[in-house]
């Protein structure tokens, strides 16, 4: 009997691994970056890198089922005369029609309006859909300025000033010619089937004090009526969120990494900007540092999925968190019931993102008039709220065990971290420790 | 409007005339914001603007304003259907977003003069700073002087004349709209070049420079820049362009 040496078993590198690997091949082969939708795919620290504490012998829990715990919150409150009243503290966060069909910005409208929440338009105007559909609407102001005007400004509860979002601060974007219908075009001033750029500064302001001066303008426009919201992406949030209230704003809207876009490249989603957690305390520090926690209104969004995501975000400090994909996936995004249409795409349910390309199986992101009726936006828009509503029975199981009879009483001593970098990003001690890294010189 | 909001000074003038030193902004615009299709105070004044910021800004009714002064940022901002005169000169973004109506400023134009404008006339009398018709969408602009460095970038349509010079990156990655310089052109953005000036942009010209006022000028004089159209569709080869 020949002795035969034993074979290495094949390793593959963890610096080369198969999806390094693939974009390699496919960039060599097209030439071009990979674009695509959603936000940060890679493994980061997030809420589930903390756990709440409950109640003990020191605190006692509220009655579940029985004891109220307050869910509403005002958004608005600083300067606005007409400030937004919403009875959860979940909102829908801006996706554009355009990128999305109008089926599925109707079926936002509808879910959030049964939910009492609001939603939000997005990089390409306000259409009648959601408009009508939509009991609280936030209006975006963009660097592109697509379908902006005054009658759709004043007929809006809000308005949004975006000055950058999670996945791409500091990028514009890019909606490709087969998603400019015929309306998409007329509402974008633009001519069909070309790609659309979208600026990634505003054309007529730079800078925290030109913002100021356009802040103003956007309130004698409309009366002093509407809240005026700023949105960055999760940059500095620290120093942003400082000069958005320093500019007037009367809510900040800070969107991490996690946060989904319509379409950006790969490497600006996965490269650029922080996560929604490294985002949050240095946001709540800055308006506790000016005076202003609590007056001015603080929203986070970026990867929220369930209602220990938003308790978490709001024992941080939070006022409201808004949601994207969530709701998208609520509606009906990447369902395995298309899965053979996925899988056609080269994809599967649950990594479908190449929502630029407008041929979503589910008819959300596309402009196709035979995709987009899969879309029943009365169904999925009930789908949104049973979603919204579970969420927000979570944050209140775990708030009542926490002996809050509000969501907004939860606080940071009420959470530890299970990873030192959670614990150092959330400034919580680690698990089992009174130790917050970077606290007290350690 | 309800008199008991309003100061002294705009009482006795019938809200008619706004004296800034007496008035504040804030009444003006609510003033302006007041005015229904059927008012009868279809002239107004506004006295010492002192580079106020937001003067006379979302105004949606056919009225005239003249403004005796400069302006600071957005005077006339998302204006629909007035008649809006600086005499003087006007801050960053006069006239943004402008819908519909026409503005006249006597004297200069800082950055972003027009910035994405759907609609209406403004004309600039003077000079234009950088970022001129910035975007725009529609609007037609008419500057009697010079203009900066990018202007017209991204412009999507519109018409942009300029009797003067204009500066570097002229019309960088603009789409559909038409510009016209009858001078110097320090440089042209990415995809923009000139154009052939054909019977129907002379006309074209000429009926912008008579709705402006511009006398003695022959649309033969200007030559036309637009959009060549290679950046319309993503392309890696042209990478280098942007």
């Amino acid at each position: 009997m020949t002795y035969k040496n034993p074979p290495t078993t094949p390793r593959k590198s963890a610096t080369f691994d198969d999806y390094t690997l693939s974009e390699i091949r496919r960039a060599a082969a097209t030439g071009i970056y990979d674009i695509r939708g959603a936000g940060a795919k890679r493994k980061l620290p997030h809420f589930d890198d903390l756990l709440f504490l409950g109640a003990s012998i020191s605190r006692y829990p509220l009655e579940g089922y029985r004891e109220r715990c307050d869910t509403s919150v005002v958004l608005g409150s600083r300067h606005a005369k007409k400030p937004i009243e919403l009875k959860i503290p979940i909102t829908i966060a801006g996706m554009s029609f355009g990128s999305l069909s109008g089926p599925a910005k109707e079926a936002l409208g509808r879910g959030a309006s049964l939910s009492g929440t609001s939603t939000t338009t997005g990089d390409g105007g306000m259409t009648e859909e959601e408009r009508g559909h939509s009991k609280t609407l936030v209006y975006q102001y963009l660097p592109s300025r697509y379908g902006m005007n005054p009658r759709d400004l004043r007929r809006a509860d809000a308005i949004e000033v975006v000055v950058g979002q999670g996945a791409k601060p500091g990028g514009g974007g890019m909606l490709l010619g087969q998603k400019i219908s015929d309306r998409v075009a007329e509402m974008r001033t633009l001519p069909k089937g070309i790609d659309q750029r979208s600026a990634s500064r505003h054309p007529d302001w730079t800078g925290p004090d030109d913002l100021e001066i356009k802040i103003l303008e956007l309130r004698e426009i409309t009366d002093w009526e509407k809240p005026i919201y700023v949105k960055v992406g999760g940059a500095r949030p620290y120093y942003d969120t400082a000069l958005a209230v320093k500019a007037g704003a009367d809510v900040v809207v800070v969107d991490g990494m996690q946060g989904g876009t319509a379409a950006t490249q790969e490497v600006f989603i996965e490269n650029v900007g922080q996560p929604t957690l490294a985002c949050i305390r240095p946001a709540v520090q800055a308006l506790q540092d000016l005076g202003m926690h609590r007056k001015v209104q603080l929203i986070v969004s970026g990867g929220i999925r369930n209602g220990a995501d938003v308790a978490k975000a709001l024992a941080l400090g939070v006022d409201a968190v808004s949601i994207g994909t969530a709701a998208l996936v609520a509606l009906g995004d990447n369902d395995p019931r298309w899965e053979a249409e996925y899988n056609a795409l080269g994809t599967t349910a649950g990594a479908y993102d190449d929502w630029h390309e407008g041929r979503d199986p589910a008819g959300i992101t596309t402009q196709d008039p035979e995709l987009m009726k899969r879309v029943d936006p009365i169904a999925a828009g009930r789908r949104l709220a049973n979603y919204l509503k579970v969420m927000t029975l979570e944050a209140q199981t775990i708030a009542r065990a926490c002996g809050k009879n509000s969501l907004h009483n939860l606080e940071p001593e009420d959470l530890v971290a299970l990873t030192i970098e959670a614990a150092a990003m959330a400034g919580v001690p680690l698990a089992g420790t009174n130790w917050i890294p970077g606290k007290n010189g350690f | 409007m309800p008199a008991t909001k309003l100061s002294k000074v705009a009482q006795d003038q019938a809200s008619r005339v706004f004296d800034l030193d007496v008035s504040s902004l804030r009444e003006l615009n609510q003033a302006l914001h007041n005015l229904t299709p059927g008012s009868n105070e279809t002239a107004w004044e506004v006295l010492h603007p002192k580079g106020s910021h937001s003067v006379a800004v979302g105004v949606d009714q056919p009225v005239t304003i003249d403004v005796r002064g400069s302006v600071g940022y957005y005077c006339a901002g998302m204006n629909d259907g007035a008649t809006i005169t600086v005499h003087g000169s006007a801050g960053p973004g006069v006239g943004e977003n402008m819908m519909s109506g026409s503005i006249v400023i006597k004297g200069d134009a800082s950055q972003y003069a027009g910035a994405t404008g759907r609609g209406g006339l403004l004309v600039i009398e003077g000079n234009a700073s950088s970022r001129c018709g910035i975007s725009m969408k529609g609007i037609d602009i008419v500057v009697h002087g010079n203009i900066g460095h990018m202007s017209a970038f991204m412009a999507q349509s519109g018409n942009l004349v300029v009797l003067g010079d204009a500066g570097d990156a002229l019309g960088d990655s603009i789409y559909e709209a038409r510009l016209f310089v009858r001078g110097k052109v320090e440089s042209l953005g990415a995809d923009c070049i000139a154009k052939e000036m054909r019977a129907e942009h002379i006309d074209l010209l000429q009926g912008l420079l008579d709705r402006a006022g511009v006398t003695g000028v022959k649309p033969s004089e200007f030559k036309r820049y637009g959009s060549a159209r290679t950046l319309y569709n993503f392309n890696i080869d042209n990478a280098d362009a942007y």
